[in-house]
């Protein structure tokens, strides 16, 4: 689920960056405005409760596998949408620092994909007039249901549509969405369960919390349209601006983006924009070989074959410079774990 | 399964204990770190997709900091492996897809499909540990405050650094919590309906907590605001450390070293 830097453009990456960056200014002021301090102590320790409820696994019956609580939709019931948002960043952010899991680049489309979406598209919009004041336990169940799955879809939405922008991947748009739709279909059911049995234990043994965040207390009631239309804003601008600056410089990367953005699955963008993505492309097009092409000095007895003597060097020498640093590295490893018994304590 | 949440609690821990270190490399200003790893980071993603060769050289950054911080290498091998299967999943599909043969080296005919799930392998290793250099390096808590004097809302840098401070304690109640079951369940696994009430029940101890830690701020004059005695000094150190990694990566991004090191050796060979 969680998207991977190496799946990433620059462009597509820092696009995805702005956007989340500019979701997390806006929603630390509107906290800032409404802050009842109270939730700041509240935001950190829940975020801290969802990243450690992550390790603990349920098995679900009759398959042998397992399943886990995501966390977004809960923090979202709980805290309200901008502070949710917060804390599922904070979360990610550190999955991104100590497991790995993604990667810096790739954190700007994490946050967005499991933050935006349940927090300021299935939680007001679905949750919200669902479950109305006074929810009864079944539609409780059904509104948290609804709004999971709908949150986990359009998180993976977000991830193929990036991959796909990206170009790193050859999984075909549509493919990649056959594969992902339905497994997100599978983990937004366990995920609505979950929250779904969270919340209604929460009900039963405390129902004050609820009644507190959904009666907009402290977080509950804060606008969603204006964070939603700067988001967009935020998102076309830097998108637009950063695809153009992009094309100035065509490189391997450009070509790729333009190749998947170019095909059928786009096509009902406006003409000119079409247009000039597919003179790009033609612009662009001798770049297969980027990366390959012949040398221009070097090109000796090559000459036969030019692909390969460039290729060859190039392996040639990456291969060197990497052996020659990774001795280095071990002779200066070698050189501080010999000096350490002396310098420590 | 509670060795997994066991194994999980020690690598987070280990990981920060590394940044306890005192190499050159340890007491630069986290700034100088945070931006060198994103330079190092969009650099790395930036090639094409074929690219591999141009890729190598790059590998000297993570090599050289392991070796100038003293980091235990092995550890961080696997944690990169335990994180490489949605990589994989989805990259393995390049092969199939993309069958036209794209370099030849001698009777081996390699295509682009391979050559660029090879390279997405290279830039995964490379991104991902250059994120846990960062912290084996800087440590946590110095990366938040790095990130909010680079202009992350207050707010936000707090809230990580409450997030961080509390997650080992709720990580010990969960374990204590599956313990306890473990020893009374005979071995079968968590049930949906005994999750649940687990789940339910450290969320209220969660909240009570926050509401303890919260009037203990308060005795102790919170206003909202974090304070930490904490020197931040971006000085000539850092100004050399960034500017010679970024020169580095980008100056690597933009010559091709591996080929012209590969051409003239191979003109100076036969």
């Amino acid at each position: 689920m969680h998207m991977a830097d190496a799946l990433l453009s620059p462009t597509v990456g820092a696009t995805m960056w702005t956007a989340t960056a500019a979701t997390t200014m806006a929603c630390a002021a509107m906290v800032k405005k409404s802050l009842d301090d109270r939730k700041v102590p509240l935001m950190g320790v829940l975020a801290a409760f969802v990243f450690a409820v992550q390790m603990i696994n349920f098995t679900i019956p009759g398959t042998g596998s397992s399943g886990h609580l995501g966390g977004g939709l809960l923090l979202a019931i709980l805290l309200g949408p901008p502070a949710a948002f917060l804390a599922i960043g904070s979360v990610l952010t550190v999955q991104a620092l100590f497991f790995a899991d993604g990667g810096l680049l790739a954190l700007g489309c994490n946050i967005f994909n499991l933050g935006v979406f349940p927090c300021f598209i299935a939680y007001p919009l679905l949750y919200i007039p669902l479950a109305g004041k006074n929810p009864t336990p079944g539609r409780l169940l059904a509104a948290i249901l609804l709004a999971a799955v709908a949150g986990l879809q359009l998180g993976s939405l977000g991830v193929v549509l990036q991959t796909s922008l990206s170009g790193v991947s050859e999984l075909p748009f549509s493919s990649f969405i056959v594969l992902m739709q339905p497994i997100h279909l599978a983990i937004g059911v366990v995920e609505g369960l979950v929250t779904a049995g969270v919340v209604s234990f929460i009900w039963k043994a405390r129902p004050e919390i609820l009644e507190k965040a959904a009666s907009g207390q402290g977080l509950g009631s804060l606008p969603v349209k204006p964070v939603l239309a700067g988001l967009l804003a935020a998102t076309l601008v830097t998108g637009g601006f950063l695809s153009w600056y992009a094309s100035e410089h065509p490189d391997g990367l450009e070509w790729s983006m333009f190749k998947v953005s170019g095909q059928e699955e786009l096509e009902g963008q406006g003409g000119s924009l079409h247009d000039s993505l597919g003179t790009l492309q033609e612009k662009t097009s001798l770049l297969p070989d980027y990366g390959f092409r012949a040398g221009e000095s070097g090109a000796g007895e090559e000459a036969a074959d030019p692909r390969l003597g460039t290729s060859v060097a190039g392996l040639v020498g990456g291969g060197l410079v990497l052996l020659m640093g990774l001795g280095l590295g071990f002779l200066l490893k070698r050189r501080n774990s010999g000096a350490a018994p002396a310098t420590r304590r | 399964m509670s060795s997994k949440i066991d194994r999980a609690f020690y690598d987070i821990g280990h990981l920060d204990t590394l940044a306890e270190g005192s190499s050159a490399l340890h007491r630069l200003d986290p700034r100088a770190k945070v931006l060198a790893t994103a330079v190092f980071v969009v650099s790395v993603v930036s090639f094409g997709k074929y690219e591999i060769a141009r890729l190598l050289p790059f590998f000297l950054y993570p090599v050289l900091v392991i070796a100038l911080a003293d980091l235990p290498v092995f550890f961080l091998l696997r944690k990169l492996l335990i994180v490489s299967p949605f990589v994989l999943f989805v990259g393995i599909f390049n092969p199939w897809f993309d069958r036209a043969v794209l370099v030849e080296l001698g009777p081996v005919a390699l295509s682009g499909g391979w050559v660029s799930f090879l390279s997405l392998l290279l830039r995964f290793a490379l991104t991902v540990g250059a994120a846990l250099l960062l912290i084996a390096t800087t440590g946590f808590t110095a990366v938040c405050m790095a990130l909010e004097k680079l202009g992350a809302p207050r707010i936000f840098a707090v809230q990580l650094l409450l997030l961080y401070r509390y997650l080992f304690i709720l990580i010990e109640e969960s374990i204590r919590m599956i313990r306890a079951h473990a020893l009374r369940s005979f071995g079968t696994g968590l049930r949906y309906r005994v999750f649940l009430q687990i789940l339910g029940n450290l969320l209220l101890r969660t909240m009570d907590r926050a509401q303890r830690i919260h009037m203990a701020m308060l005795c102790r004059a919170f206003t909202g605001e974090i304070r930490i005695m904490r020197q931040f000094r971006f000085g000539r150190r850092e100004f050399f450390y960034l500017t010679g990694c970024c020169a580095f990566f980008i100056g690597l991004r933009l010559t091709d070293l591996p080929s012209l090191v590969g051409r003239f050796l191979l003109e100076m060979g036969p």
